[in-house]
């Protein structure tokens, strides 16, 4: 009786435990990040820009060359290394609390000079690493450590909606929210992955993917829940869909 | 005779061609007064005279980790700003010490603290020679006084950016950024990065894996890095230097860096004029600071006088210098008013028949 291999991982993702939650959407999007690199033929020409948060490590689980950034100024660190080497493949891995509230600045930006970078953004709702306290994305109602009777308009704003911002800067080549949430939905988020490095691998310019994830942990929640809160409590808020497509109507 | 074609420019013009001749390629910076000149100037030379990149950054945080991005990559890479400016990027040039990442950050020097105003200042000694940010790390400072040293400092500067992987600091100010001088340009040999090919991020093809990073959670780790950093910081001290001037036979010698130690020295030219027996020593790198000199001086039995446009920074480390031999006195001359080679003349005699 032999053993058949039926599903493997791509050569680029480092096989080694991973120190996520169970039913955290980090290892997800990480894959998709790996399988989309593999299938392009970047990996040896890849800069990784890491960036503070539970995602930190992903230079843990990815085989290429990767810098770690201070926290929020990852979009600055890939405009210095792709001014640097025009010719490699430089995107950022970024959450919620690093690329929406202290690296708002820095995600406006870069996008707004249309520097030649991919941006990937994974908004949970949360602050994870620290230990779940309400985020710029937390939804009004949802429980937080920092907002433990649920986020309050009235007093903490509301959740900031980053692909519409970003999808509305005149260098953003191409912005994009999807969800990690579904097998289908996740097909779709490779592919939205897939056209935002290609923009950038020929020329066209910055790339953004805002992919809806599960931090089941913070939410207290178990992953099958956590799937579902996506479905039916931030999609509504978090509207999927293409918010900026240069190539479309003929602009490229 | 070699025909070396002099230009008369502003310390700040000066700064900016220095970074040409020493192969700086990328270039990030902010508005802020007095250095506007330097991103003015190289927004178009940058790229005409070094194919290189010139970004306006957002703010000095950026502009500062646009730099730590560039030097990972293992490019020449620097920004210029004034000291609120240099305040904003404290954050990167921790994490560029921790990373161990080559880059040079030069501040013209203003009033402070808070918006202060924009005149000269040498109150940023402390910021620049204590690391300035986050943790145990030093960065090298060099502190020009003249326009020339603007140009000469800058190409040094790179070179030791690479050659200690570290980011190196020109704590120049309002006086040397904004007059002008003649200035001699001239082309260093060729840009040696030291083996930046070795350890900059720039594809994995056909090698391992590279990851630059300040993080080391794992038991122990941050200790070690610490440990690195400090044995990098001792093999620094080689690079300690200072301009020593009239100090055999003084009895009393001042100490006075950058533009300040430029105008004591016209100072001491007149008193020893008129016979005094006074000397000047202006460090030339701030950190390493030029101790060994100091205590030469000392053990000869010299006195010292500390003359800052600060309310006493650089004392301290005179002191430190001399410590168990000598002492310094200190004379400051408040920020905010900009002083002439006159107004030493009285605290130098007064500490030489003190």
């Amino acid at each position: 009786m032999s053993e058949k291999l039926v599903f493997d991982a791509p050569e680029i993702m480092i096989d080694r435990p991973t120190h996520y939650c169970p039913g955290c959407h980090h290892g997800v999007a990480h894959r998709l990040v790996g399988e989309v690199l593999t299938e392009m033929g970047l990996v040896d020409d890849t800069l990784c820009v890491g960036s503070i948060g539970c995602s930190v490590f992903i230079y843990n689980y990815l085989d290429v060359d990767a810098v770690e950034a201070p926290h929020g100024r990852a979009p600055a660190v890939a405009t210095g290394l792709k001014r640097a080497h025009k010719d490699k493949f430089v995107f950022t891995y970024q959450g919620d609390g690093d690329l929406a509230s202290i690296g708002l600045a820095e995600i406006v930006h870069a996008a707004n000079r249309g520097e030649k970078i991919s941006v990937v953004f994974v908004n949970n709702t949360v602050y994870g690493m620290t230990g779940g306290q309400m985020a710029p994305t937390t939804l009004v109602g949802q429980k937080a450590t920092t907002c433990p009777d649920g986020r309050c308009a009235e007093e903490h704003g509301q959740a900031i909606r980053m692909s519409e911002i970003i999808g509305g800067l005149g260098g953003t080549a191409y912005c994009e929210r999807v969800s990690l949430d579904s097998v289908k939905n996740i097909r779709r988020a490779k592919k939205a992955l897939r056209k935002a490095f290609e923009m950038q691998v020929n020329g066209t310019g910055f790339g953004f993917v805002e992919m809806l994830s599960a931090c089941p942990t913070n939410w207290k929640m178990d992953p099958i829940a956590a799937n579902t809160r996506i479905k039916e409590e931030m999609i509504p808020y978090f509207p999927l869909g293409v918010f900026k497509d240069v190539t479309k109507d003929g602009e490229e | 005779m070699s025909e070396k074609k002099r230009i008369f420019i502003k310390g700040n013009e000066a700064i900016s061609r220095g970074a040409l001749a020493a192969g700086c390629t990328c270039y990030f910076g902010y508005p802020i007064t007095p250095q506007n000149d330097i991103p003015e100037f190289l927004s178009t030379e940058m790229a005409a005279v070094n194919n290189g990149e010139f970004v306006q950054a957002e703010s000095e945080v950026a502009a500062a980790n646009m730099l730590l991005g560039a030097a990972a990559g293992g490019a020449r890479a620097m920004t210029t700003s004034s000291s609120p400016g240099v305040s904003l990027m404290q954050e990167a040039i921790s994490y560029m010490a921790g990373s161990e990442l080559p880059g040079v950050i030069v501040n013209v020097n203003r009033g402070g603290p808070g918006l202060g105003d924009i005149g000269s200042s040498q109150g940023d000694y402390f910021q620049s020679t204590r690391g300035g940010g986050h943790g145990d790390y030093r960065t090298l400072v060099l502190a020009p006084g003249t326009c020339q040293e603007g140009y000469d400092m800058m190409i040094e500067a790179f070179d030791l950016a690479f050659k200690y992987r570290n980011p190196v600091l020109v704590l120049a100010d309002a006086i040397v950024g904004q007059m002008k001088e003649p200035v001699t340009p001239w082309e260093p040999k060729a840009a040696d990065n030291h083996g930046a090919e070795d350890w900059c991020i720039d594809g994995a093809k056909g090698r391992e894996k590279r990851l630059l990073k300040s993080l080391f959670l794992e038991d122990g780790a941050l200790a070690g890095q610490n440990r690195n950093l400090q044995s990098k910081y001792e093999a620094m001290q080689a690079e300690a230097r200072a301009d020593v001037f009239e100090c055999d036979d003084a009895e009393l010698v001042v100490v006075a860096f950058g533009s300040i130690g430029r105008i004591v020295k016209s100072t001491v030219r007149r008193l020893r004029s008129e016979g005094k027996k006074v000397g000047l020593v202006r460090p030339l790198t701030l950190y390493p600071f030029p101790s060994e000199v100091l205590r030469d001086l000392a053990k000869q039995g010299k006195r010292f006088l500390t003359i800052e446009q600060n309310c006493g920074q650089m004392v301290d480390d005179v002191r430190l210098s001399v410590r168990g031999i000598a002492d310094s006195e200190f004379h400051g001359h408040m920020p905010g008013d900009l002083p002439g080679s006159d107004d030493f003349l009285a605290p130098i005699i007064k500490h030489l028949e003190d």
